[in-house]
């Protein structure tokens, strides 16, 4: 599974949601993220900082082992980071560090860095039914041709806003708010 | 359910991805203070509405956020074309013309 | 007697699985693969139901889904229908039998064959067309009363069931470049064809078993197999394929914009013992690049006198029963037509053991080889000839036959019969094009409506485009089908298939049928379903009626389940014959999605219960819930309303909370307001455009109260905005108003301030907000703060600091008040909020305090005269309504609502404008709405001079308070108003909208 370095299983109780044969979904551990804001002069610094360069192409994402940065808009990214250690902290100091580092890196030139490490969860939908499964909800066409992998977007999970990047050929990542994770949850496991 | 194409992401999403914003190009005047009570009321209220081709504003709330302008017909929802936000507006009468056709 | 219409041999039935259902309590036995319409068939019973107006008894039409009569309660087993699980209005020619399904009959009362309702059959003539219209005109005042009761009692059919569905539904968004709407022969080619080109696709048929036709047509072949058998072969080859979805029980009942196509699988009904985890049905929800629509034919009724009696069926059903269910209909058959493939019907009937009674066929000269044919299998033969009549009640006994001549129609004799077959020839199947928005044209030799150019990527095959013959359908099949394929970007070639057998058969017949009876006395039925008779429609022409459309409302035919699939042809032929117009003129109703009825499980799918909505919760929630509270909805979110302890009622546990805050300390999940992150070099400047307050001389670490209007000079929403940095401010919404605000804040930054250097991210999940408010709040939160100067020099009222609590949490913490006595928020990460919390719940409890819910903040805000935007504003209150002229920047040169502020009527004297009230009496609890007025009691027609907002009994004051907007209300104060109630005024007197320590001294304790 190429991609998916970044995310770990949690390994809280419940976190596994679907565990299916043909399908899984689990919640994945705390990372730490950053909403990245400005133009591609600033996401050019920005990205050599981070150790992953934004992507400047539409529904592109970059990830480079621990580091991910997902286009979200024209001038929009959301950066994910891993501490590398297992744990169920969220790496609140590795996101601090992060802006740090990027906020020098860009300097003066205007841009705008949030750290949202807390506002979402991300859940990891694997196996040759996670299409399929993320199709009840998702009117997105999840065919491999028209949703390869490496695509990321947001999008609606029915009332529920996400951010769905597929990581692998049966294997797609969840992002969504934290007090949407339950409907989301519920709705796959019924699914 | 309708599908427009976002001219920033590049794709095609149904509208549910969509938030309408109302007709393009009315501009929110520089100096507020300089227009008359009558000419303030025509730019917060006075639309075009026509029968036919519309540019209008939809921003692409649940995918890239951005606001965007589409020339839509408002009789048979069709979107004949999708632009960024600042760039020129289309001739519609051109573009009526050759709809026509 | 069982099965006793049975075949000997043939027919798709399992014979080796014999199955076991009750219909109206009684037991009956059929075979897997029988639907409950061919299961009843076989064992006699053609009475399945009484009709919706004049409840005449009624039988089974068709095989198929436009069936008009045979509308039954189905369940899963006879418990379940007495426990009120049954679904009403399945159509019998659909339904699957399984072991222990249990059906019933409708509209009839107390029994099918004696049904009381009958007594409208009587009365026929009061119901004639536009009964509705003329019978319950006058007088008003029976609407409600008499008409309406007695019309929804009367009217409607099935019983909708009582207890709520524990089925599950499921749904499926899906992409194809082909979806083949119709999996018979032409369906089969498409799909094939397309297939084979590489294309994505999906075939749906409604029924069981995909092959349409070729289910039931006896001797055809293609590519040398019994057309059976090519079925079979196809669908192998097309569920081998992975791009190819095959989706049987499966109606396309919707064709919206764009390709955009609803489907409806019909999962488990078919089921006696289905897995629990299966959903009952599921909807498809499918983009397709192109459409090809397969939808086949369907053959007309003729419309003669008593055509509605049970054992009178369309000829293709009896065939259909015949050679796929192995049903011979009735011991004698007669055949009335004006159509060669009810000839052949006939013949399949007679070689599989039935006896044809008589074929009666309109036209004069039939085609020759086939009256050779009935010659050959003995069977009589009449031309000229029309199906005058029916003699029977709940069955045919036996047919009236009339001759055809210039002469008029003379008398022909009868014949015994307990079946009628007829066709009046066929009506392709155009419901999904005209949903398309595709328009029809007019084929007068043909006469039918046929699909014209499509709108939609769309193409119709076979016969539903008025093609006839197998090889052609297949040919036109495989067309479409590479076509479509083609279209969608995956070029192919059409794969041919050779046919034999399935003739093209000439003949039809549209309109009433010319008979010798007494006109006055007889009906022939144009719509089964909705009892529709000849008459009614000349009627509806005579009573001015000139266009389809008003026809159709008038007498309600093409109301029905099939929208006029059986009935618009003769009722269109029938009303310009009336009106003297040509058919095309008159016009043909629209074909409207559903195609047939759907559930509305199917419609809600998975958006039920729980997961109808996300239901949003803080981190606190469960703490909350622990602690007994009552939660109230905010939006999409669950919020602690109170926290009542012992036996407190709610009025008890808010006084008791509002008391706490303000003697000791209270703690409030404030979690669910908004934060937006407003950063970037323009930040300020930003600010002060969307805000009416001043922001560039806010200093960092220090809060400001913002409002924000909208163009139109109106209050939109409030909250706290605090500078963390020259760049940066963490800015707070309403809690329903955060997406609003944001979006409103989007929208003037992206297309009218392009050229501010500022973003907006949201944050409203990145913390969590807990409110400690009240003299001793300092006290509950010191021990925990970490590296923070709280003392009130070094962290005044509105204020705020970053920094962190219990060792390391990081935190940004505010100092500001939502109460009027002293207190702080503080902002820290969801996953450490509960146990932040907990430790100042710790301490607050140490200190005599408590955690209080939205309603005492609610309370405790209103005593100090604070409004809540949405409560006190309306959409139409300006900050100067509110008194809140304090909140404008004058020196600001431009904010989003300035301008408008300035508007003649914004400024006019006697606006609305907030006022507190105090009963007079000390006690009465205002009503919040109600509203006030100069007198007690107010002449009828007086113009209120506003209304209550907000009304709380307060403890801080002692007594009920209530704030108000009134027309000139600062100009009143003093006065006495009234609040008119229904038990009589209540006057009240006007004041100063606060109830609390106006000065604010206690905010700065």
């Amino acid at each position: 599974m190429p991609d998916t370095a970044l995310y770990a299983p949690a390994t809280t109780e419940g976190a596994s949601v679907v565990s299916r044969p043909d399908v899984t979904v689990t919640r994945a551990a705390p990372l730490a993220r950053l909403a990245f804001r400005g133009d591609a002069t600033a996401a050019g610094k920005a990205g050599a900082a981070f150790g992953a360069s934004l992507p400047m192409a539409p529904l592109a994402a970059n990830p480079v082992g621990q580091r991910a940065a997902l286009w979200l808009g024209p001038d929009e990214w959301l950066l994910l980071a891993a501490s590398g250690t297992v744990g169920e902290e969220v790496p609140w100091a590795l996101a601090m560090t992060l802006c740090d580092e990027i906020a020098t890196a860009v300097g003066t030139h205007p841009h705008a860095l949030v750290d949202v490490s807390e506002r979402n969860v991300a859940l990891i939908v694997s196996g040759p039914r996670a299409a399929a499964l993320l199709n009840t909800q998702v009117f997105l066409d999840l065919d491999e041709g028209a949703f390869p992998v490496g695509q990321v977007t947001r999008t609606l999970f029915t009332k529920a806003e996400i951010v769905l990047w597929r990581t692998g050929p049966e294997t797609f990542v969840v992002e969504c708010w934290r007090s949407f994770a339950p409907y989301v949850e519920g709705l796959l496991a019924n699914g | 359910m309708l599908l427009i194409s976002c001219p920033w992401c590049g794709v095609e999403r149904p509208e549910i991805e969509f938030r309408y914003g109302g007709e393009a190009h009315i501009d929110r005047p520089a100096q507020p203070a300089d227009l008359d009570d009558h000419q303030w009321a025509e730019f917060l209220y006075m639309r075009s509405n026509p029968k036919g081709l519309l540019a209008e504003r939809w921003r692409h709330v649940h995918g890239c956020g951005r606001f965007f302008n589409a020339v839509r017909h408002t009789v048979s929802d069709r979107f004949v074309c999708v632009y960024k936000t600042g760039e020129k507006c289309p001739d519609l009468e051109a573009l009526a013309r050759e709809g026509a056709q | 007697m069982t099965q006793q219409n049975r075949t000997p041999e043939g027919g798709r039935i399992d014979r080796g699985t014999p199955v076991t259902f009750t219909f109206d309590g009684k037991r009956y036995q059929g075979f897997a693969g029988d639907t409950l319409a061919s299961a009843l068939l076989a064992n006699d019973v053609h009475l399945v139901g009484r009709s919706f107006k004049y409840h005449r008894p009624r039988g089974i039409v068709t095989a198929g889904s436009e069936e008009p009569n045979a509308l039954v309660g189905v369940a899963r087993s006879r418990a379940k229908h007495a426990g009120g699980e049954a679904t009403p209005n399945l159509r019998a020619t659909q339904v699957e039998i399984h072991e222990g399904l249990a059906a019933e009959s409708q509209n009839r009362w107390p029994s099918l064959a004696f049904d009381i309702g009958a007594v409208n059959d009587k009365l026929s003539p009061l119901f004639v067309a536009g009964f509705y219209y003329k019978t319950f005109m006058w007088p008003k005042s029976f609407w409600n009363r008499v008409y309406e009761p007695f019309i929804r009692a009367a009217a409607g059919l099935g019983k909708a069931p009582t207890k709520p569905d524990t089925d599950t539904y499921a749904n499926t968004y899906a992409h194809c470049d082909v979806l083949v709407a119709g999996g018979g022969p032409a369906g089969l080619a498409a799909a094939l064809a397309a297939a084979r080109s590489g294309a994505r696709v999906i075939l749906a048929d409604e029924q069981a078993e995909f092959g349409g036709s070729l289910l039931h047509e006896r001797g055809a072949e293609i590519e040398g197999k019994p057309a059976a058998d090519w079925v079979t072969d196809a669908l192998g080859e097309l569920g081998n394929n992975p791009r190819v979805t095959l989706l049987p029980r499966t109606t396309v009942f919707g064709y919206f914009n764009q390709n955009f196509l609803a489907l409806a699988e019909r999962v488990t009904d078919h089921l006696a013992e289905p897995d629990p985890a299966l959903p009952r049905e599921r909807m498809w929800q499918v983009r397709a690049k192109e459409v090809v629509l397969a939808t086949g034919a369907i053959e007309r009724p003729l419309v003669f006198p008593e055509n509605d009696r049970p054992g009178v069926m369309m000829a293709e059903a009896g065939r259909i029963y015949a050679n796929r269910y192995g049903v011979v209909p009735g011991k004698a058959i007669a055949v009335a037509t004006a159509c060669d493939s009810a000839w052949r019907a006939a013949f399949d009937i007679a070689e599989a053991g039935g006896t044809i009674a008589v074929i009666a066929d309109l036209r004069a000269e039939p085609p020759a080889a086939l009256v050779e044919r009935a010659g050959s299998l003995g069977i009589p033969v009449e031309t000229s000839c029309a199906v005058t009549g029916v003699i029977g009640k709940t069955r045919v006994k036996r047919v009236l036959l009339g001759r055809i001549s210039d002469a008029g129609v003379l008398s022909a004799g009868e014949v015994e019969a307990d079946c009628l077959l007829m066709s009046g020839g066929w009506t392709p199947n155009v419901s999904l094009h005209s949903q398309a928005r595709g328009k029809l044209d007019w084929q007068a030799d043909a006469g039918a409506f046929l699909p014209g150019d499509p709108v939609q990527a769309q193409r119709s095959a076979g016969s539903c485009r008025g093609i006839d013959g197998l090889a052609e359908v297949l040919a036109d099949g495989a067309r479409a089908g590479v076509a479509a394929a083609t279209a969608a970007g995956h070029a192919g070639e059409a794969p041919s298939f050779a046919a034999t057998g399935g003739d093209a058969g000439g003949g039809w017949w549209l309109g009433a049928v010319p008979h010798d009876r007494d006109a006055a006395r007889v009906r022939a039925f144009v719509d089964f379903q909705n009892d529709v008779t000849a008459k009614d429609v000349k009627l509806a022409v005579r009573e001015g009626m000139h266009s389809i459309e008003h026809i159709k409302r008038y007498t309600t035919t093409g109301m029905a389940t099939d929208q006029g699939r059986l009935s618009n042809m003769n009722a269109l032929s029938i009303a310009s014959g009336a009106l003297g117009n040509e058919i095309p003129q008159v016009g043909l109703t629209t074909f409207r999605q559903p195609y047939t009825p759907v559930t509305f499980g199917t419609l809600a799918t998975t958006s039920r219960g729980d997961l109808f909505d996300p239901v949003r919760k803080t981190p606190i929630h469960d703490w909350a819930a622990e602690q007994g509270a009552a939660f109230e909805d905010v939006g999409l979110w669950k919020r602690a309303w109170y926290f009542p302890k012992g036996d407190e009622d709610m009025h008890d546990a808010v006084a008791r909370e509002c008391r706490t805050v303000r003697e000791s300390v209270g703690i409030f999940d404030a979690t669910t307001l908004g934060k937006i992150e407003i950063v970037g070099p323009d930040a300020a400047e930003f600010l002060n455009r969307i805000y009416t307050n001043p922001w560039t001389k806010l200093g960092v670490g220090k809060l400001r109260y913002g409002l924000m209007l909208n163009e139109a000079g109106f209050i939109m929403d409030d909250g706290v905005v605090g500078r963390l940095a020259d760049d940066r401010f963490h800015v707070t919404t309403t809690t329903g108003g955060a997406p609003r605000v944001l979006a409103h804040m989007e929208d003037y930054l992206q297309t009218e301030w392009s050229d501010l250097n500022v973003w907006l991210t949201s944050t409203t999940e990145q913390w969590a907000v807990i409110a400690v408010q009240g003299p001793k709040a300092r006290e509950a939160i010191a021990p925990l703060v970490d590296d923070i100067d709280l003392s009130g020099d070094a962290f005044p009222h509105m204020s705020l600091r970053e920094g962190h609590v219990m060792g390391g949490v990081p935190c940004r913490l505010f100092r500001m008040s939502f109460t009027g006595e002293a207190g702080y928020e503080i902002n820290v990460p969801p996953s450490r909020a509960r146990a932040v919390w907990e430790a100042v719940w710790a301490n607050v409890e140490k200190l005599g305090g408590c955690a209080y819910g939205t309603e005492a903040m609610h309370v405790l805000r209103a005593e100090k005269g604070y409004i809540i935007v949405g409560q006190e504003t309306d959409g139409t209150v300006t900050p100067d309504d509110v008194g809140m002229s304090w909140a404008i920047g004058k020196k600001k040169p431009d904010f989003v609502g300035k301008r408008s502020l300035a508007r003649p009527d914004l400024v006019a004297e006697g606006r609305k404008q907030m006022v507190g009230l105090l009963t007079k009496d000390g006690k009465t609890l205002l009503e919040e709405g109600a509203q006030v007025t100069v007198e007690r009691s107010p002449a009828r027609g007086t113009s209120a001079l506003g209304h209550v907002t907000s009304s709380y009994q307060s403890p801080a004051a002692g007594r009920p308070i209530a704030l108000a907007m009134i027309a000139g209300g600062r100009d009143r104060i003093g006065e006495t108003l009234h609040v008119p109630m229904p038990n009589g005024g209540i006057a009240v007197e006007v004041v100063q909208p606060v109830f609390v320590d106006p000065e604010g001294s206690r905010l700065n304790a």
